[in-house]
C-alpha cells in the first residue's frame, strides 16, 4: 500500500510532463477510451469545417499569384499553383486607384484606432471606480445606446449638417466609440488589484500616473483584444463612405473591391494593359481580395488566445 | 443580478462580481470591502459631501468627457432628428440640414399612412422574418455543435489551430465574405467552372433570387459561426469535471454525459443568447443585403433596413424613410422586452435582470 501511494505521484508528474503539445493530455480513470470510428469522424467533422474556410480562400491566394497563362488553362480560378507571380501585385501597388484606396484604408483604421482607443480607455478608466460621482449616471447613457439606435436617416441627416460629408472624419467620428467596448476595458481595469492602486496613491500619484503607470501596463491583453476590434471595424467599413463620400478618390479599400471585384469593373489605370492581355483581369481581383484579408488574417492569430476574456469580461447585463 | 436565477454552470461573465457592482448597485450601498468593492473609499463614498467628492472625482469625470460628447452628438441628438418622420421635410428650406427641420411642414402620421398602405414595405417585413426564421434554425444551433465538437478534442495543439481557423472570417468584411462566395458559388465560380469544364452546365447561386436566402445564411454561417463558439467554450470549460465524474460513476456513457451534464451547463447561455438574437429579429443583415442586392435584385434581398436605406438615403424621401425606421425601431424594440419576460417565465436570466 505503501509502495503504491509512494509511487503514484511520480509516476503521474511524468505522465503530465512527457506529452508534447500535439499529443493528448491522460484521460481521467472514469473516462472510457474513445472508439477508432468515434475519433475518425471527430477527426473528419472538423477538418471538413476548417476546409470550407480555408479552401476558398486558398483559391483567392493561389489565383492571385498566377500568370495569365495559367489563368486561361484553367479557365479561370487556379486550385494547384504553377509558377509563382507578383506582377498583380507590383501593377497594383505601383500607383494608382488600389494603392490610393489602400493607404486611405491604413490611414483611417490607424488613426481612427489611436482616437477610439484613447477615448474609450479613458472612459473607461473614468468609470472604473464604483462609488464615485457621476459615474451612475455617466454609465446609464452609456449603455442606454446598446437598447436603441437613432436611426439611419436622423444620423445621415446629423453627419450633413455637421458638415462631415466628404471628410474623412465621416469614417472615423460616428463609429468612434463602442459601448462594449468601453463597458470590456472598464470590466478589467476593475479586477486588477485595487491595492496596488492604493498603494500608487499613497505614493502620491493622480489618476492620471495611475491609469498610464499601473492599470494600462497591466492590461496589455484587453487592450490589444479591443484595438483589433476597433482596428477590424474600420478596416471593414464601407457604407459610410459609400453614403458620406462623393469623391471616387477618397474611397478605402472596401468600396474600391465592391467597384472592381464584386461589380467587374476594371481599375483605372491597368485598363489597357487587361484589354491588351498583359495582365488577367481575375489576378487582379483576386490580388485587391487578398490586399483587404491579408492585415486581419496576419493580425489576429496573435491576439487569440486573449479573445475569450475579451469577449466576456464586459457583457455586462444593464 | 441575483445568483438564485443563474443556474448551474453559468458562464464567467454571469459571476464576475465587478460586473453587477458596478452597473447594478447603488453607489449609496457601501460596497463590501476586497475585490469587488473599492475599499474604506468607496464604503465613505455615499456619506462624503458633494465638494468633497466632485474634488475626489473631477479626474475621473473629466476622462469620460470625450466618449461622453461622441455618444450624445452621435446617438442622443439623432433622436430627436426622428421628428422628420412626422413632417414633410426638406433639406433644402435652409442653409443647415439639421436646422431644415424647424422650416418643414408638420404632416402627423401621414408618413405612416403611406408605409402602411405600401406593398413594397410589408414585402419588406415578410422578407426580413423569413430571413430571421432560416437563421434561427440554421445558423443557431452551428455554434453549439462545433463548440461540443471542439469542446471533445483534447489534444491542445489542435484546438488552438481549428480555433484560430475558426474564428478568422469573423474579422473579414462583408464585401469579402460576399466576393469570396462569388469565387465558388457565382457564374465564374470554381463550382460552375469545373462542372462546365466536365460538359456540365455551369450555374450561378449569386444571382438566383429562389436560394438567396439559404446563400445569405451559407454567408453567415461561413463567417460567424466559428466565432460564436466562444461563449460556449467558455460555459463549457467551467462545468466542474466532478460532474462528469459523478455522471460516470452512475453509469452513464458519453453520450448520456453530454445529455446530462453538458447540455444544461449551455442552457443559460442559450437562452441569452436566443433572447439577442429574437430582439435583434428586425436587423437581418443589413449590409450583407445591400452589397446582393444589385446582383439579386430586390424583391429577394429587401428587408427593413435596406428598405429604409433606398427610401431615405437614395430617394432622398427622408420624412417617408425616418417614418419607416421608427415602425422597425418601436418593434424591435417591443421584441427584446417580449423575449426578455419569456426568459424570465422560463426562470433564465434575460439580457437586464427583472
Amino acid at each position: 500500500m505503501t509502495a503504491v501511494l509512494g509511487t503514484r505521484p511520480d509516476q503521474e508528474k511524468s505522465r503530465v510532463k512527457k506529452p508534447g503539445r500535439w499529443s493528448a493530455p491522460p484521460r481521467p480513470v472514469w473516462e472510457e477510451e474513445p472508439s477508432r470510428a468515434g475519433q475518425a469522424g471527430k477527426g473528419i467533422a472538423l477538418g471538413l469545417a476548417c476546409l470550407a474556410i480555408l479552401f476558398p480562400l486558398w483559391i483567392v491566394i493561389v489565383t492571385s499569384l498566377q500568370t495569365k497563362k495559367t489563368i486561361d488553362e484553367a479557365g479561370g480560378l487556379v486550385v494547384i499553383p504553377k509558377d509563382i507571380t507578383f506582377v498583380a501585385y507590383q501593377e497594383l501597388l505601383g500607383g494608382g486607384q488600389v494603392q490610393r484606396a489602400a493607404l486611405v484604408s491604413v490611414g483611417v483604421t490607424v488613426v481612427g484606432t489611436l482616437f477610439s482607443m484613447a477615448v474609450s480607455v479613458l472612459c473607461a478608466y473614468g468609470l472604473s471606480r464604483s462609488g464615485s460621482l457621476g459615474h451612475r449616471w455617466i454609465l446609464m447613457t452609456l449603455l442606454a445606446t446598446m437598447f436603441f439606435g437613432a436611426g439611419l436617416i436622423p444620423t445621415y441627416l446629423l453627419v450633413q449638417a455637421l458638415g462631415l460629408t466628404d471628410t474623412y472624419l465621416a469614417l472615423i467620428l460616428p463609429s468612434a466609440v463602442s459601448v462594449f467596448n468601453i463597458l470590456v476595458l472598464r470590466a478589467f481595469f476593475m479586477n486588477i488589484s485595487q491595492e496596488l492602486v492604493d498603494s500608487a496613491r499613497i505614493d502620491g500619484a493622480g489618476e492620471w500616473r495611475i491609469l498610464f503607470r499601473i492599470v494600462m501596463p497591466l492590461s496589455r491583453a484587453v487592450i490589444a483584444v479591443i484595438s483589433l476590434f476597433y482596428a477590424v471595424g474600420y478596416w471593414s467599413a464601407w457604407f459610410n463612405a459609400s453614403i458620406y463620400l462623393t469623391d471616387q478618390d477618397m474611397m478605402p479599400l472596401q468600396n474600391v473591391m465592391i467597384q472592381l471585384v464584386q461589380r467587374q469593373e476594371r481599375p483605372v489605370g491597368l485598363a489597357a494593359q487587361i484589354n491588351t492581355g498583359q495582365l488577367s483581369p481575375l489576378a487582379i481581383q483576386m490580388a485587391v481580395m487578398v490586399l483587404a484579408l491579408l492585415p486581419v488574417a496576419v493580425l489576429s492569430p496573435f491576439v487569440q488566445k486573449h479573445f475569450k476574456k475579451g469577449m466576456l469580461t464586459g457583457a455586462v447585463k444593464g | 443580478m441575483s445568483h438564485s436565477t443563474v443556474p448551474r454552470g453559468t458562464t464567467e461573465a454571469q459571476t464576475s462580481p465587478q460586473d453587477e457592482d458596478g452597473t447594478t448597485r447603488t453607489p449609496k450601498v457601501p460596497a463590501p470591502s476586497g475585490k469587488g468593492g473599492r475599499g474604506p473609499r468607496a464604503k465613505k463614498a455615499g456619506r462624503l459631501p458633494f465638494g468633497i467628492r466632485w474634488r475626489r472625482d473631477r479626474t475621473l469625470i473629466l476622462m469620460t468627457v470625450p466618449a461622453l460628447l461622441l455618444v450624445l452628438v452621435f446617438n442622443y441628438v439623432p433622436i430627436l432628428g426622428n421628428v422628420v418622420a412626422f413632417q414633410d421635410y426638406d433639406p433644402y428650406l435652409s442653409e443647415n440640414g439639421f436646422v431644415a427641420i424647424f422650416e418643414s411642414p408638420w404632416t402627423g402620421f401621414e408618413q405612416f399612412e403611406r408605409i402602411f398602405a405600401d406593398s413594397a414595405f410589408w414585402h419588406a417585413v415578410r422578407n426580413t422574418f423569413v430571413l430571421f426564421f432560416l437563421q434561427l434554425v440554421l445558423y443557431f444551433p452551428v455554434p453549439i455543435l462545433l463548440a461540443l465538437l471542439i469542446n471533445s478534442v483534447v489534444r491542445p495543439r489542435v484546438r488552438a489551430v481549428a480555433q484560430a481557423i475558426m474564428y478568422l472570417p469573423h474579422f473579414f468584411s462583408w464585401v469579402l465574405v460576399v466576393t469570396v462566395f462569388m469565387q465558388i458559388f457565382g457564374g465564374a465560380g470554381i463550382i460552375a467552372q469545373t462542372l462546365r469544364r466536365h460538359g456540365y452546365e455551369g450555374f450561378d447561386l449569386m444571382t438566383n433570387p429562389e436560394v438567396f436566402k439559404y446563400l445569405v445564411t451559407a454567408e453567415t454561417v461561413w463567417k460567424d459561426a466559428g466565432w460564436g463558439i466562444i461563449v460556449f467554450l467558455a460555459a463549457l470549460s467551467s462545468v466542474s469535471n466532478d460532474l462528469y465524474e459523478a455522471a460516470a460513476m452512475d453509469g452513464a456513457g458519453r453520450w448520456r454525459r453530454m445529455w446530462h451534464v453538458t447540455l444544461p451547463a449551455l442552457r443559460p447561455v442559450i437562452a441569452l443568447l436566443l433572447v439577442l438574437r429574437v430582439g435583434d429579429a428586425l436587423t437581418v443583415g443589413f449590409e450583407q443585403l445591400l452589397l446582393q442586392r444589385q446582383a439579386v435584385g430586390v424583391d429577394a434581398s429587401e428587408v427593413l433596413d435596406t428598405y429604409v436605406w433606398w427610401n431615405g438615403i437614395r430617394n432622398q424621401d427622408f420624412s417617408y424613410a425616418a417614418a419607416a425606421g421608427l415602425v422597425k425601431g418601436a418593434v424591435g424594440l417591443g421584441l427584446v422586452l417580449t423575449a426578455n419576460k419569456v426568459a424570465h417565465l422560463m426562470g433564465e436570466q434575460g439580457v437586464y435582470k427583472k
